[in-house]
């Protein structure tokens, strides 16, 4: 347990970094994060002053995709410092301890920064059977959950498992994988979502919270604004397709080489609320539909139950195979019209008769007259 | 019922029903739900134009949707109009006749459903304005009004820099996201297509075998309304 914290810069010092190294990343955070060039100054400032908040990274039910993509991270600083120094207090998946070591390493932290330290969660806590579905040490994932929340400053759910359930909360959610912000009131909670999210963003949120002390500026649903607060289709490369009408029909047709916009193979870019079009992947280098694939929507809620991936429409399994709201719209359409041929042909012997009565009637009138 | 059998030479009396402002909310409505759901269908599934060229050549899917956007504006403001009038409007017109809260409504839902959709009964079913089972169907569709303004100026706050949309961006969280708020705004355009046809064959049918004038009564906004006898005679 290391008791005397160092701050950050002191822990790149020692890994052999530059200052030029230092502030070039407060500068790339900088404006990751949208700060202006005074905030800029401002992170290089509490990295440099600032003691690194003691880190308890938990994983529950989850692929480790989340951390997969933050050692990815296109600055080396970043996995590097945070999460090798992360790996101090307690990750399962990092850490060097094991067995009752870790386990020992997860206590100290809790009781010796109780209040001060931030809880990361990877992966969404399973609830049907008392959590039995996902458990550490003898313990389920719902209370380990508890247990580390009641003393955090603050938490994180890293990736959509842990935002919102992703696969394994997809119906019929067998497990009763639930987001945290589902399970801990009263706490703030940063949720990230993304399967996996973006290195940088990772990256920016966790800068963001060593060197302001609060948490980023969030939306309604608790995702930091800087990243989400954009839909990938406005800030795509290839809108311009979109709104000239010029779509890929097919993956392999000529508007799918051209670059045409993919909204019709499924994109759910117009309905995703990330940062994939500006940050994008791998130092920059590529996102899903610069590579030619529609964006499958992974950082929004629930994105496994919208649909297959290839149609923008949702299916209604219980209206047969590949029925959409306009297959089934058309249907009812059909069975309307044919209700009120029906309804026509029965209105016609109906006016007859009305029409017959009130003959007789009138005759019945003239001849009391 | 005996009185309510149609006469060849029937006594008429002309009311009038509809005000104006009701007959020009319900032509704006119709034309902007018209414009609505070719455009909104059109936004769903694009046509498939094969074009060699460039992006900056073309720009009718963003005019499609700048009229759908357009459209959405007015038919939300005409919505809000008419349930205004739902308020002020003559007895026709307010908004107690669209809220079924009296078991004799319920009951004479039940006679409109058995003489004029099932035609177990001989009709007609007489009513000055609308009968309880249309306009309980209204109500419907002004839940349907509300949920697809809900929806779809939440989804448009996401792409527009006006404050207006912006006031609705706080439902679509509620159902979870912009898919699922989509998927509705979808469905409910297939629910405003089927009411509309049944809607017109209904005042077709009305007029075919009632001969009050329902279809012209949305344009003058009179009714005929037959006189019976015994009523002549209290007068």
């Amino acid at each position: 347990m290391n008791n005397k914290r160092p701050t950050v810069f002191e822990e790149f010092k020692a890994r052999g970094y530059s200052r030029r190294e230092f502030i070039t990343f407060c500068g790339l955070m900088g404006a990751w994060l949208g700060l202006e060039a005074s905030g800029v100054s401002q992170v290089v400032k509490a990295l440099e002053t600032k003691k690194r908040p003691a880190i308890i990274w938990l994983h529950f039910q989850e692929c480790t995709c989340c951390s997969e993509s933050f050692i990815r991270s296109s600055h080396p600083l970043v996995a590097d410092i945070l999460l090798d120094k992360i790996s101090l207090d307690y990750t399962e998946t990092l850490m060097a301890a094991a067995g009752h070591q870790a386990e020992k390493s997860l206590h100290d932290t809790m009781t010796n920064y109780k209040g001060e330290y931030i809880l990361m969660v990877e992966g969404s806590i399973p609830k049907k059977e008392d959590g039995v579905y996902c458990c550490i040490g003898g313990k389920s994932s719902y209370d380990i959950l508890l247990e580390a929340a009641e003393g955090a400053s603050a938490i994180v759910a890293w990736g959509s498992c842990a935002s919102n359930g992703c696969v394994q909360s997809a119906s019929p959610n067998p497990t009763g994988a639930t987001a945290i912000s589902k399970i801990i009131k009263g706490k703030p909670i940063i949720n990230v979502p993304g399967c996996p999210p973006i290195a940088e963003v990772m990256a920016g949120v966790v800068v963001h919270l060593l060197a302001f002390d609060r948490i980023p500026a969030l939306d309604s649903q608790g995702r930091p604004k800087a990243f989400y607060s954009r839909r990938v289709h406005d800030s795509c490369y290839r809108r311009p397709n979109y709104d000239a009408g010029l779509f890929v029909e097919t993956f392999d047709d000529e508007n799918a080489k051209k670059g045409y916009c993919l909204y019709k193979m499924g994109c759910k870019g117009p309905n995703t609320y990330n940062a994939c079009g500006i940050i994008r992947w791998n130092n920059g280098v590529s996102f899903p539909i610069q590579s030619g694939h529609p964006c499958i929507g992974c950082s929004e809620n629930n994105f496994w139950d919208h649909g297959p991936f290839y149609q923008h429409l949702k299916e209604y399994p219980g209206f047969g195979i590949e029925s959409t709201a306009d297959r089934i719209g058309l249907g009812l359409g059909i069975a309307t019209a044919a209700a009120i041929g029906t309804h026509a042909v029965t209105t016609n012997i109906r006016k007859r008769k009305l029409i017959m009565k009130g003959r007789k009637e009138i005759e019945a009138e003239q001849s009391n007259e | 019922m005996e009185q309510n059998i149609l006469r060849l030479d029937p006594k008429l009396k002309l009311v009038y029903v509809w005000q104006q402002p009701v007959r020009i909310f319900h032509w704006v409505n119709a034309l902007s739900i018209l414009v609505l759901c070719i455009t909104g269908y059109l936004i769903g599934a694009p046509l498939a134009i094969q074009s060699g060229t460039e992006a900056s050549f073309n720009y009718w899917f963003g005019v499609n949707r700048a009229i759908h956007f357009i459209a959405a504006y007015v038919f939300f403001f005409n919505f809000i109009f008419r349930l205004y009038w739902a308020f002020v409007g003559n007895k026709y017109s307010t908004w107690n006749n669209y809220v079924p809260y009296k078991k004799s409504q319920w009951k004479a839902i039940w006679e409109v459903l058995k003489i004029d959709i099932f035609q177990l009964k001989l009709g007609p079913y007489e009513t000055i304005g609308h009968n309880y089972l249309a306009s309980t169907t209204y109500l419907a569709t002004f839940v349907a009004f509300l949920l697809q303004s809900l929806t779809g100026f939440g989804l448009y706050a996401a792409m527009s820099p006006s404050w207006f949309p912006k006031l609705f961006a706080w439902f679509v969280p509620l159902l979870g996201g912009d898919m699922a708020a989509r998927h509705i705004h979808h469905l409910l355009m297939w629910v405003f297509i089927l009411f509309a046809m049944i809607h017109i064959y209904l005042v077709f049918y009305h007029d075919f075998i009632e001969r009050n004038g329902v279809t012209s009564s949305m344009i003058g906004g009179w009714k005929f309304i037959e006189q019976h006898e015994e009523e002549d005679k209290d007068k």
